[in-house]
């Protein structure tokens, strides 16, 4: 029977138990917890990188690397909440495309910075509103749905513009990607640290945060205690759709420029930062803290290598051998101590 | 079951007719047997990759990595065979079947072996691959003049008036059909994903069917490794990007089911010949090349709500629902 349900039901990484619940949690526990693990890490490669490099422990050079992960973060965040709630959206860096272009088109017809920020935001909420009703209205598997939907819409980019590019943006749109608020702290940075702030406090203290976690783990129990499953569903969706407008405004007002293939690639790296984050990929758990840690690792670890004049596709490598390993270590040393303790 | 399957395929081959008559009224010649045959010479590569996603699909688990395999395996044969001309052709080709063959093993062996997720482990090794395929090459292309004429020219000679790629297609298609219908494997590939506790109840060892759909899936797509570097005479590291989606593409258009168990080799060649009539009917309508993608974006949606609407009306909605969430999540 144990064989069976080991087929059926934990066929993954599940580290359900770690449903945070950090009131009276003993301080031995949290020592061993993801996120302090994680922490470790990027403690480890924050000294590694200044040793491997003298230009690296300079304030405006590590502000310069926060922009290698605060745009993907901003995604991580509702991409964490939609994991947990046991779905995935593949369509975000197909949706920074097509708000990118949208805003694009509208900065030739001369349309000021708000607008241009309205339009990227109501893009991706219309995107998000898409895949959510295809998701939870007609009740279709995200990852097909939104796997379409991402050929959908870039294909719309790509049919706009084709080869070409759009740039000529206002002055004043490029303070989303390029101001600082304060001395080396970038606009970018601080909307992704309130951002943080913002998710954690939805996802880990209110009702709807605890209706995301039921829904992971058990979605028919969830429906019985009259939890609005398919309408939680579509909100995750909506947001995951609003963030990426977000994460749409940022890059294109840093880069000052619209390509169709705009962050390609991104949703890689998106779901790569949630699962290292400690998120289960099967649903149910995770934590927005673990998403932190995992975008300053990720970004570190980039920094660290493009100091080294490492080319962006072997670095692409690490990242996949790191969601790989971080996912596969903790169920081999799961499976290790379970061996010891028999 | 069966019926509706047999129903859904003859509704693919309708459709795909309907198309091919209504593109012929644009285009004169368009239905004639030399360009059709010119349509499934082109889409082979697709078809014998959409044969492997499928039986990856139907043990309720996806390959992303396809289309990374078939680079980093294109690059190895195309500068195996640059470096040393006087191999003969069959040798390369039992080497990328077997490249192929030993990425798809390490992608089944982390599914079955450490039970990481198969969409995890794929998005993951896919961009592995694909560096790969950059470290090997150092980002240099392979350009045909490098290759030898034999290398580049075996998949174009003409048998029996269709050239050999198409026969490996039609061959590999053959094999597949009889794999999956008529061995053991088949059957345990299909109640892999159809209902994995009765298979495990059945005394099937669901992990090692779905280690060994990925290698299956990872042969053929080193093989098409090859095909793809000898037919477009380059190779380079973003050869085929992408083009793992269009695999799956086309197993979801031809009624497979993304939750497994459900569907059929023929179901997996139609759609795969549904998305390469689009693409080679498009310029010649005028359409621009670049609305490809948005028009295979709406393809894929719709196949998706078909199938979902073909499956709850066969009355199996409670099953299949658990089970595309379980994929999904």
């Amino acid at each position: 029977m144990s064989d069976l349900s080991a087929e059926t039901h934990t066929a993954g990484p599940r580290a359900r138990q770690t449903i945070p619940d950090r009131l009276g949690t003993p301080v031995s526990r949290m020592l061993g917890s993801w996120e302090v693990l994680l922490f470790g890490v990027a403690v480890v490669i924050f000294i590694a990188n200044s040793f491997a490099s003298p230009y690296f422990l300079n304030a405006w050079n590590l502000s310069d690397a926060t922009f290698n992960f605060t745009e993907k973060a901003m995604i991580a965040f509702a991409m964490a909440m939609l994991v947990i709630a046991g779905e995935i959206d593949l369509s975000v860096a197909a949706i920074i495309a097509l708000a990118s272009t949208a805003m694009g088109a509208a900065a030739q017809m001369g349309i000021g910075t708000a607008g241009l920020v309205g339009i990227g935001l109501s893009t991706g909420l219309l995107c998000g509103a898409i895949n959510g009703a295809l998701v939870s209205g007609l009740k279709l598997p995200s990852i097909v749905v939104t796997i379409g939907t991402m050929s959908l819409f870039r294909g719309i980019s790509y049919i706009v513009l084709g080869d070409k590019a759009y740039g000529n943006y206002p002055e004043d749109f490029a303070y989303f990607g390029q101001g600082y608020v304060v001395w080396a702290f970038s606009f970018e940075f601080v909307l992704f640290a309130v951002l943080a702030v913002i998710f954690g406090i939805v996802l880990h203290a209110t009702n709807f945060g605890r209706q995301i976690f039921v829904i992971g783990n058990n979605e028919f129990a969830a429906r019985f205690s009259g939890i609005p499953v398919e309408r939680v569903k579509f909100i995750l969706f909506l947001l995951t759709g609003l963030m990426s407008g977000i994460a749409a405004v940022c890059l294109t007002s840093r880069l000052g420029s619209t390509r169709p293939s705009i962050a390609q690639g991104w949703e890689l790296e998106a779901v790569t930062m949630v699962v290292l984050g400690g998120v289960s990929i099967l649903g149910g758990a995770g934590t927005i803290a673990g998403v932190v840690i995992a975008a300053f690792v990720m970004g570190l670890v980039t920094f660290g290598l493009g100091l080294l004049n490492v080319p962006g596709i072997v670095m692409s490598i690490f990242v996949g051998l790191l969601l790989i390993i971080t996912i596969a270590l903790p169920i081999i040393a799961r499976r290790i101590k379970y061996a010891s303790g028999k | 079951m069966n019926r509706l399957l047999k129903h859904r395929e003859i509704l693919l081959v309708g459709i795909i007719a309907i198309m091919v008559a209504g593109f012929s009224t644009r285009a004169a010649g368009f239905a004639m047997p030399s360009n059709l045959a010119n349509i499934f010479n082109d889409t082979s590569i697709l078809i014998i990759l959409a044969l492997g996603q499928m039986t990856v699909i139907l043990t309720k688990s996806i390959d992303l990595s396809v289309a990374a395999n078939l680079a980093f395996t294109g690059m190895a044969v195309a500068m195996t065979d640059a470096a040393f001309p006087g191999l003969p052709l069959v040798l390369l080709v039992v080497m990328a079947i077997s490249i192929g063959a030993a990425l798809g093993a390490i992608n089944g062996y982390l599914v079955w072996a450490i039970q990481i997720p198969p969409i995890v482990v794929t998005l993951g090794t896919l961009t592995i691959y694909r560096g790969m395929a950059f470290v090997l090459s150092g980002g240099a292309w392979v350009n045909s003049h490098q290759m030898t004429p034999t290398f580049l020219n075996f998949p174009r000679l003409p048998v029996l008036g269709l050239p050999i790629l198409s026969w490996i297609a039609i061959v590999i298609l053959l094999l597949m059909w009889g794999l999956l219908t008529r061995t053991a494997f088949g059957r345990a590939a299909y109640a892999a994903g159809g209902n994995p506790t009765a298979a495990v109840y059945a005394g099937i060892d669901i992990g090692r069917t779905r280690f060994f759909a990925f290698v299956l899936s990872g042969a053929l797509a080193g093989l098409s490794g090859y095909l793809w570097v000898s037919r477009y005479a380059v190779a380079y590291v973003d050869v085929a990007a992408g083009f793992e989606l269009d695999t799956v593409a086309a197993c979801v258009i031809g009624g497979i089911s993304i939750a497994g168990g459900i569907g059929s080799v023929g179901g997996a060649l139609l759609g795969a010949l549904f998305l390469g009539v689009i693409k080679n009917a498009l310029p010649v309508i005028g359409i621009s090349p670049f609305a490809q993608m948005a028009i295979s974006g709406i393809v894929i949606v719709l196949a998706v709500v078909f199938n979902a609407r073909a499956e709850r009306r066969a009355g199996r909605i409670i099953l299949r629902d658990r089970g595309a969430k379980e994929v999904s999540a």
